[in-house]
């Protein structure tokens, strides 16, 4: 059976998909939860600040969640736009 | 010069077996080596505990090779099965031996942290022993669990008749099955290991807070595993869902990339929600009055963090059933 051209591209896009999410999901997962790590540190020395600090956890997620919404964004488009 | 299908078998069976010892020996290797280096940290503070420490030492040991034995079952099952000679079978004993041989990884080395610190709290808190026991145990069995997914899926793997389907992609879907839960189990062995830790040197500092922080750890380690059920659910999906025949390359590459992608995906949240719930339990066993803001801040935490493994089911998902 002879693979053709168009198949390949197909075939490269969604593996190119997996990985891209795989991947791309490790780092903003270990680093959202030291950010998170951090937040219960400083609640249980400090808890009069928990609104401050649970506002700043979830800013500070957020940014480092954008590399995994970056994966995403990959993903699709590899599965559904190119 | 041709082979037929049964050398092949064969030298799949065999790579398999070598693969699945190889990796599944990392894990319990590194645990057990550091719960033996607390022991010794713990014995040398408090001699007179030693017999004590030795003990919980060896039982910690022997439930972080647990996982390792696993692997040593299914690459004896490999290296001495007489197995049928099917084109799918070469798939079928390559992906169960990755998967039993990562799967191990993450429960060898996790199950290692709370017997270390098991060791260390006998020799600060000897009073403490018999309840420092049981919260070792608890913590490492949980941890314990995405080796034992991994094995059940090598097992289902190894005895399911694949010969009735199609060969391609079926291949491509075993292949995936064994990825996604042998990665899967990886973050989630880890980061169970590290909420059991904590919560066994909190136990030690502040016996007291024993009741909140046993019950913080379980519901911490309970976030974690979730990452390697989706591992599991996309690995069930993919040996049990019968995919249509195909001459094409796409359709079996995105099975095996949907293993892939929740495989991998699962290890970062896993982790990271270890590390959340690790500093949750800790300052729990330091000042139980923050136990209601700790415990809401910490699954909160782990919710952020476990975006992205659902990212991944996600990805997987429209891999399988979209594309």
């Amino acid at each position: 059976m002879a693979i053709e051209g168009a198949d390949l591209i197909r075939a490269s896009a969604y593996l190119g998909a997996g990985l891209a999410m795989g991947l791309g999901a490790i780092g903003p997962g270990v680093g959202e939860g030291m950010a998170a790590a951090k937040a219960c540190e400083a609640i249980g020395k400090n808890p009069k600040e928990a609104g401050l600090l649970t506002r700043t956890m979830l800013v500070g997620q957020a940014v480092s969640e954008s590399t995994g919404i970056y994966s995403l964004v990959i993903a699709l488009l590899l599965l559904f736009v190119v | 010069m041709a082979y037929d299908i049964q050398t092949w078998v064969s030298v799949a069976a065999f790579s398999a077996g070598g693969i699945t010892m190889g990796f599944g020996a990392i894990g319990a290797a590194i645990g057990e080596g550091y719960t033996a280096a607390s022991a010794n940290e713990a014995i040398g503070r408090n001699p007179e505990q030693s017999g004590d420490i030795f003990k919980s030492m060896l039982v910690g040991q022997a439930i972080a090779e647990s996982a390792a034995i696993f692997a040593l079952v299914i690459a004896m099952m490999l290296l001495f099965t007489n197995f049928t000679s099917h084109i799918l079978m070469i798939p079928v004993l390559l992906s169960a031996g990755l998967c039993m041989g990562l799967g191990a990884i993450g429960a060898g080395v996790g199950a290692g942290y709370p017997a270390a610190a098991a060791c260390r709290g006998m020799a600060r808190q000897p009073s403490m022993s018999g309840r420092l026991t049981t919260n070792m145990l608890i913590g490492s069995a949980v941890c314990q669990t995405p080796a034992i997914f991994a094995l059940v899926v090598s097992f289902i793997l190894m005895f399911t008749d694949f010969s009735s389907s199609p060969v391609s992609p079926t291949w491509a879907a075993i292949l995936g099955a064994g990825i996604s839960s042998g990665f899967g189990a990886i973050g989630s062995g880890l980061g169970g290991g590290m909420v059991a830790e904590a919560s066994c040197d909190g136990i030690a500092r502040q016996p007291l807070t024993v009741t909140s922080v046993t019950n913080v750890m379980l519901l911490g380690q309970a976030v974690t595993q979730t990452t390697a059920i989706y591992a599991l659910l996309v690995s069930f999906i993919l040996m049990f869902k019968s995919f249509p025949a195909t001459d094409l390359l796409a359709p079996p590459m995105a099975l095996l990339a949907a293993g892939l992608c929740m495989g991998i995906g699962a290890i970062g949240p896993a982790i990271g929600e270890g590390f959340a719930g690790r500093s949750a339990v800790d300052g729990i066993a330091r000042n139980e009055k923050h136990i209601a803001d700790l415990t809401r801040l910490m699954l909160v935490g782990q919710a952020v963090a476990e975006s992205t493994g659902i990212y991944s089911l996600v990805i997987a998902l429209i891999l399988i059933f979209v594309i």
